[in-house]
């Protein structure tokens, strides 16, 4: 599964003004509710179900990355966004180190699959330093986009 | 190339590899949360540990590496340990993916997505 198949481009965001790990959901959740990828009479019960999946363990996977995520009935395919904060948050991560980098994912029920497919995505991508750091020093969600495109294509060379 | 010396046999059998073969039997697969743990127990021994699935090795002491696998319900993964800890090191690992990583069964429902329902069909209510 490639980025594109699930990164709503026009919901990615390079700076999030958000400073804790409920804000920056509630900024993602909002993102995606304007682009038009789920309705804003999900968009509550779709971050206090995010929240309560980080409940039962952080998604912050390591690295300066989270991955929150739930699923939905309101989606009806994969659907998530892209957000740095230059700064980082405090995620509770693994490592406990502060996050930079946040792929929020929703994904309809019954489909585990698709979920499973999206994380082997980012996680493999994420293993490459430089892809990281360039992520983290995007200027703008066009810059974000393009080396999700460039990953996409071949992988970002270092 | 025997080397009949002492130190040479506990070399050996320090580097002696060994496998043991387990399924994802969570009905989630490997996502975040059961690859933290799993990463998280490998991490515990001294001998190296990879994860095979086909053609696919891994570190196992890595949480992106084990994301890499996206093994879901039913992959049979094979478990590789190579050290003086191997055997202990598989029995632990082994004994995580019998527990089904001590995940609910369906852990979304429990999240409440819907907002009004606990845990949902199929469930296993003493969970």
């Amino acid at each position: 599964m490639k980025f594109s198949d699930f990164v709503a481009s026009d919901a990615i965001r390079a700076r999030v003004e958000a400073d804790s790990k409920e804000g920056v959901v509630r900024e993602m959740v909002r993102a995606l509710v304007d682009a038009g990828r789920i309705t804003r009479s999900d968009e509550e019960s779709i971050v206090r179900a995010i929240m309560k999946r980080e409940d039962l363990g952080s998604t912050g996977i390591g690295r300066g990355v989270a991955v929150p995520h739930t699923k939905h009935p309101g989606v009806t395919r994969l659907v998530g966004t892209v957000a740095v904060s230059p700064p980082g948050i405090d995620f509770e991560s693994l490592d406990g180190d502060p996050v930079h980098l946040f792929f929020l994912l929703v994904s309809p029920p019954d489909r585990p699959g698709d979920h499973l497919r999206a994380l082997e995505n980012i996680s493999r991508q994420l293993r490459d330093d430089t892809f990281c750091r360039l992520l983290k020093a995007a200027k703008g969600p066009v810059d974000i986009q393009h080396l999700l495109e460039e990953a996409d294509s071949q992988g970002v060379a270092s | 190339m025997s080397t009949p010396d002492t130190m040479g046999d506990r070399d050996t059998a320090e580097r002696q590899t060994l496998s043991r073969e387990v399924v994802v039997s969570n009905s989630q697969g490997l996502h975040a949360r059961p690859a933290d743990l799993l990463a998280r127990e490998a991490r515990k021994w001294r001998s190296r540990i990879e994860l095979v699935v086909d053609a696919h090795r891994v570190d196992g002491k890595s949480i992106l590496d084990v994301l890499t696998l996206a093994a879901e319900a039913g992959t049979r993964v094979v478990i590789e340990a190579t050290g003086p800890d191997a055997r202990d090191a598989l029995d632990a690992l082994g004994t995580l993916f019998a527990k089904r990583f001590n995940e609910l069964e369906e852990p979304s429902n429990h999240d409440g997505s819907t907002g009004h329902r606990h845990v949902s069909r199929g469930g296993t209510p003493g969970h």
